[in-house]
């Protein structure tokens, strides 16, 4: 699926809820279900800045896709962090790299967070464009 | 069932932002650790300043100037009295907590030298900690630490046995914002003076609970924010003995703190104002003077009475959750009740109570070296006031279930 395409199923799916205890419930539901990152890689190095609670991610090039994995200690975060994840892992680094994310607007995350979690939220989807970008060179 | 002498309902109309919602539900106010609500008597102190006598104090010959001036300085001395202050010029007007304490860590400069020790209790918070490891950075002083218990209690034999004569300052928190401990400060202050240590204590956080009488307690420095006692953002108090005020330099050079000026040398002003560089917070002062008031007229030991009950009333509920943990459990605390639930997040715990209205703190409340003791990353801080009621306890302790049972 495209990057667009499956933003436009996440923005169907968070249409359905009525209202933000639900859309919570439904993001803590992702996090529990995000595969976790190797132990490995929950390094210092790896830690999204930005953050209140912490945040790993890990990158790495599957042929000429980028396949990111993470983890959080906090659970509505990475559920957050999930969700960034669907859209932009098992992507091209140049799609990511081109893609917009109106969808993060679009389905009123970043108004329903406090302003320190919207930093975050801005902090991590920089950090998966930064991978992107440093993979596109690579290829290159 | 909590017996009161305070008649909450009519206080509570006194809180115009109590009515409020948020995220569509009634408003619980459970942040009073940062920042306390304020009086409708106390907005019209600020709106009447601005609508009828706002102007420059102390220079101006105009009636407005006067007023204002009047005004100002009456806050003053309204200040003087709630703490039992000797000397008017002993209290000097300053942003709040944080800008009383670095303007004793700068003074100290000179009083400071390599290898000179100073003290720090292990509950303090960010404000309280890095002026002074700024002052031991400038002057080669040494900062030690007086450990506490898993109880949040300062661990005072340790104290006793850090004094030496190498000891020049000890400064420590009245109550602990992390907490809630009321820290045993009659006892730091005596042992302090007996080696000729100077005593700073941040009084923010017991601002609100205690009543603190400065004459009484001998304490060298005590600092003060209004925000924490209903009054505005912005302003607080530095008490301090008048012999180390005149020791200590001038922390900010400007209008209003110098006697005389010329390119060759300048005097400086008496106290107070030696101090008080540039335009004051003038509303904010008499706005401050104005809370005090209003907390007055309520009544200190009534209040103190009544946040007690609640808390008792709030820590038996919430202990009954199974997987929470309260951290400071001092025999002698305020109404805070610190906690995490186990294998939750704080942050987490807060957005969900956000959503229900319930306004509480989340993360290391500017005290990291406490969350580093109890190998936490934060907790939720539930901090009560005078006007919150136990029907808002009841809401909390729902919202807290509520969002465990999302979270695992």
């Amino acid at each position: 699926m495209t990057i667009e395409s499956i933003q436009e199923e996440i923005v169907d799916e968070f249409s359905m809820f009525d209202d933000w205890m639900q859309r919570y419930e439904y993001m803590i539901e992702l996090g529990k279900s995000l595969p976790l990152i190797d132990e490995q890689y929950k390094t210092n190095d790896n830690i999204i800045k930005g953050c209140q609670s912490k945040v790993w991610v890990h990158a790495e090039l599957d042929t000429d896709k980028l396949v990111f994995t993470a983890d959080s200690d906090a659970i509505i975060t990475k559920g957050i962090i999930a969700i960034l994840i669907r859209v932009f892992s098992n992507q091209r680094p140049q799609d990511i790299i081109d893609a917009n994310t109106d969808f993060i607007d679009e389905i009123g995350l970043k108004e329903h967070l406090s302003p320190t979690r919207a930093n975050g939220l801005v902090s991590m989807v920089k950090q998966l464009k930064l991978y992107a970008i440093a993979y596109q060179t690579q290829l290159n | 069932m909590i017996q009161t002498t305070l008649d909450i309902e009519t206080i509570r109309k006194d809180f115009p932002i109590l009515n409020r919602e948020v995220n569509g539900k009634p408003l619980v106010y459970l942040d009073n650790a940062a920042t306390s609500q304020t009086p409708q008597q106390v907005i019209d102190v600020i709106v009447d300043y601005y609508q009828n006598y706002n102007a420059n104090i102390h220079r101006g010959v105009h009636s407005l100037s006067q007023e204002a001036t009047d005004a100002y300085e009456a806050a003053r001395i309204k200040i003087k009295k709630h703490y039992n202050i000797a000397k008017t010029h002993e209290v000097i007007l300053t942003s709040g907590t944080t800008h009383s304490i670095n303007l004793v860590a700068n003074g100290f400069t000179s009083f400071v030298k390599e290898g000179d020790e100073i003290l720090v209790s292990a509950m303090e918070h960010h404000s309280n900690i890095v002026p002074w490891q700024m002052l031991c950075e400038r002057t080669g002083g040494v900062l030690k630490v007086i450990p506490m218990n898993q109880k949040g209690e300062l661990v005072m034999e340790e104290f006793h046995a850090l004094l030496s004569d190498k000891t020049k300052l000890v400064f420590c928190n009245h109550v602990s914002n992390a907490l809630g401990t009321v820290n045993p400060i009659e006892e730091i202050i005596d042992a302090s003076h007996k080696v000729s240590a100077a005593v700073l204590i941040d009084g923010a956080q017991a601002a609100p609970h205690i009543k603190a009488d400065m004459q009484a307690l001998d304490v060298d420095f005590y600092t003060v924010s209004a925000h924490k006692v209903c009054g505005p953002t912005g302003v607080g108090m530095l008490y301090g003995k008048e012999e180390w005020l005149n020791k200590l330099p001038p922390y900010q050079g400007g209008g209003e703190m110098i006697a005389e000026v010329t390119f060759e040398k300048t005097t400086y002003a008496d106290l107070p104002h030696k101090f008080e560089a540039g335009t004051p917070n003038i509303c904010g002062g008499i706005a401050f003077g104005a809370a005090l008031d209003y907390m007055n007229s309520i009544g200190f030991e009534a209040i103190a009475q009544y946040e007690e009950e609640l808390l008792q009333y709030a820590t038996e509920q919430l202990l009954a959750i199974d997987g929470l943990k309260i951290y400071g459990t001092a025999k002698n605390k305020t109404s805070v009740i610190s906690f995490n639930i186990d294998g939750i997040h704080p942050y987490d715990i807060g957005t969900i109570l956000d959503k229900l209205g319930i306004a509480v703190r989340t993360g290391h409340h500017c005290a990291q070296p406490i969350m580093d003791f109890y190998k936490i990353p934060g907790t939720v801080r539930a901090s009560f006031s005078f006007y919150n009621t136990k029907e808002e306890v009841d809401v909390l302790v729902e919202g807290v279930k509520r969002a465990k049972n999302m979270l695992l």
